[in-house]
């Protein structure tokens, strides 16, 4: 069990990150609110307090590594990164625009602290599973994490990097599902359904938690208790709701690839108590 | 200014008729249909529109078995996806066997924007290309769209077409003729022959009509049908004016470009000088931030044209 005041801190901190994802997302004029406001409790956890890592040496090669499979939430990854140190929180201003460092979707060769290129849904789980082998071969004790959306694991290309991971016994790898029951054109259980998840990564022969996404403690302690598991990776379905910490976007399909207006804005920092 | 149409509209628009005309016209989409416009048809015929879900492989091979089953199947997503991901079964299951699937991709080339590099395609044409039995087209606008579609619903067999995100100008007019294996002469010229593809007509007209106050006469002739090429047209635009500029949103690698140079130096070589993208990926910014970075603007091709002539 985590003490109070870092579970405190650390929610302290998503709620910051939520108001840079907000930010920068209104500045760009463009990209996706639900999904990074969805994810950014479990990146808070996994980047200040789960992983080891070196913002002043990306490229250390003990680092545990993090692969954002869903890589449209790169708004949530940046505004991790910033807080970090691994660039300037001003740099998140350029979000999408021309010549900078951060893409609209995460580029390996051109932000600090990214490690592979996303965006196409489906690619980054196998990626990870190579991160893993990777590890595995060089002696390190590190471990790989990444994160997926609910409706990217419809993409075959997830169930054969699930069947690779169990097949290798990574259980260096931990996955966390974003499972916030909507893709693009609704509802995941509408438009291709993928349940039940937890029985079919079980029948691949991964190890399976279920938490509340949104609970730093819980997310803590599924993140600790995956370290536990040996010869099996393991799989953490995170409970979480799109949109998640401004009530006006919160389990709206509609506001996928949408950024907050200047008006939506306002009213989300009020909510977020940042004015 | 021309009115301005994203030819991704048009297609929807279009496909709504179709469905109305042709009960065997059905539709298929891997959760883009709000992008792609297909959910104007979805809405209207919802038992004949299926969501793969992101599962852009799966949706080609449901689409060819729609299509083996005798249905008429349109399956859309974007460029990246429909002739990347998708590409192996777009290969065996439909252009091996010639199955009756029309590809519709939206979002082709770099005007896609703030997405970014990973999600701007600038090899679709050039690997759709490059499959024996495939029908490769990219209309230059909304008109130009409707009656690309409806020409593809007509031909039996697969066809890839490929559609933007953006708004585009209006060339042709509503109503117009399309022909696949046929291009279109938009303006005479006698000193060089712009030969352009998707919204690079457009700009092409632009250049021409610069060129024409420096007193040269710049032919444009648009190529909708990438696949079949306009044999006779590009090698009747090379011995009249001896001197050819390519432009495409798309690499300079096996697209437009490379269809006409392949034909030109089996029949008659001219200089060409190919506008595109030079063997590199996009990345983010505004559409026209972009096809200025990239060398894809009538300033551009103003430029490519005195180079030509220079080397004619
Ligand atoms: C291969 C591929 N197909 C389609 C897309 C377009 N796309 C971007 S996000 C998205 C929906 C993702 O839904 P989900 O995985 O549930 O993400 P989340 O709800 O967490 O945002 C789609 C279809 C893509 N990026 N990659
Ligand atoms: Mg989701």
């Amino acid at each position: 069990m985590l003490k109070e005041e870092t579970v405190r801190a650390l929610e302290q901190t998503a709620r910051q990150l939520r108001v840079e994802i907000l930010k920068m997302l209104n500045t760009a004029k463009s990209g996706h609110t639900g999904g990074s406001l969805s994810a950014i409790d479990v990146l808070t956890v996994l980047y200040f307090h789960q992983m080891r890592h070196d913002p002043s040496n990306p490229k250390w090669e003990d680092r545990d590594r993090f692969v954002l499979s869903k890589g449209h939430a790169a708004p949530a990854l940046y505004a991790c990164l910033a807080e970090a140190g691994y660039f300037s929180r001003d740099d998140l201003k350029t979000l999408r625009r021309f010549g900078s460092h951060l893409q609209g979707h995460p580029d390996m060769n051109k932000t600090p602290g990214v490690e592979v290129c996303t965006g196409s849904l489906g690619q980054g789980l196998s990626q990870a599973v190579g991160l893993a082998i990777a590890s595995k071969l060089a002696g390190r004790s590190a471990r790989i994490y990444s994160l997926l959306g609910d409706g990217e694991v419809q993409e075959g290309q997830i169930w054969e990097a699930a069947m690779a991971a169990a097949h290798y016994k990574l259980d260096n790898l931990c996955v966390v599902l974003d499972h916030n029951g909507l893709q693009i054109d609704g509802e995941v259980e509408k438009v291709m359904n993928v349940a039940p998840l937890g029985p079919k990564f079980l029948a691949f022969n991964w190890h399976v938690f279920e938490v509340d996404g949104h609970d730093i403690q819980a997310i803590c302690q599924s993140l600790e208790n995956a370290g536990e598991i040996k010869g099996q990776p393991t799989l953490i379905i995170a409970r979480t709701v799109k949109g998640k910490g401004v009530p006006f976007f919160e389990h709206k399909a509609s506001y996928h690839g949408v950024p907050p207006s200047d008006d939506e804005l306002s009213r989300a920092l009020e909510h977020l108590g940042h004015s | 200014m021309s009115e301005m149409i994203a030819t991704r509209d048009a297609y929807g628009k279009t496909l709504l008729e179709l469905g109305r005309e042709n009960p065997r016209v059905v539709v298929l989409d891997a959760d883009l249909s709000g992008s792609t416009k297909t959910a104007v048809f979805g809405k209207e015929f919802p038992e004949r529109f299926f969501n793969a879900g992101i599962a852009e492989a799966n949706m080609v091979g449901m689409a060819a078995g729609l299509a083996a089953g005798g249905m008429i199947p349109f399956a859309s997503t974007f460029a990246v996806f429909a002739a990347g991901r998708a590409f192996e079964q777009i290969r065996q299951s439909l252009a091996y066997p010639r199955m009756n699937v029309k590809i519709v991709a939206t979002h082709g080339g770099i005007t896609v924007g703030e997405d970014g590099g990973s999600h701007q395609s600038v090899e679709d044409l050039a690997i759709m290309r490059a499959l024996p039995n495939m029908t490769v087209l990219c209309p230059a606008d909304g008109p130009e769209t409707e009656a690309a579609v409806r020409a593809a619903a007509a031909y039996q067999g697969p066809v890839f077409i490929r559609l933007g995100r953006s708004k585009v100008p209006v060339v042709f007019t509503e109503g117009c003729d399309f022909t696949i294996g046929r291009g279109a002469t938009l303006r005479q010229g006698s000193d060089l022959t712009f030969i352009t593809t998707g919204l690079m007509t457009a700009q092409a007209l632009e250049a021409a009509a610069i060129l024409a106050e420096e007193n040269i006469s710049a032919r444009v002739v648009h190529l909708g049908s990438i696949k079949p090429l306009d044999v006779d047209l590009v090698l009747q635009a090379a011995r009249e004016t001896g001197a050819i500029v390519t432009a495409e949103e798309h690499s300079v690698i096996g697209g437009l470009g490379g269809a006409v140079c392949e034909t030109l130096c089996e029949s008659c070589p001219v200089p060409v000088e190919r506008v595109g993208l030079r063997d590199v990926f996009g990345q983010s910014g505004l559409a026209e931030e972009l096809l200025a970075h990239y060398g894809l603007t009538p300033a551009h091709l103003v430029e490519a044209a005195e180079r030509v002539l220079r080397r004619k």
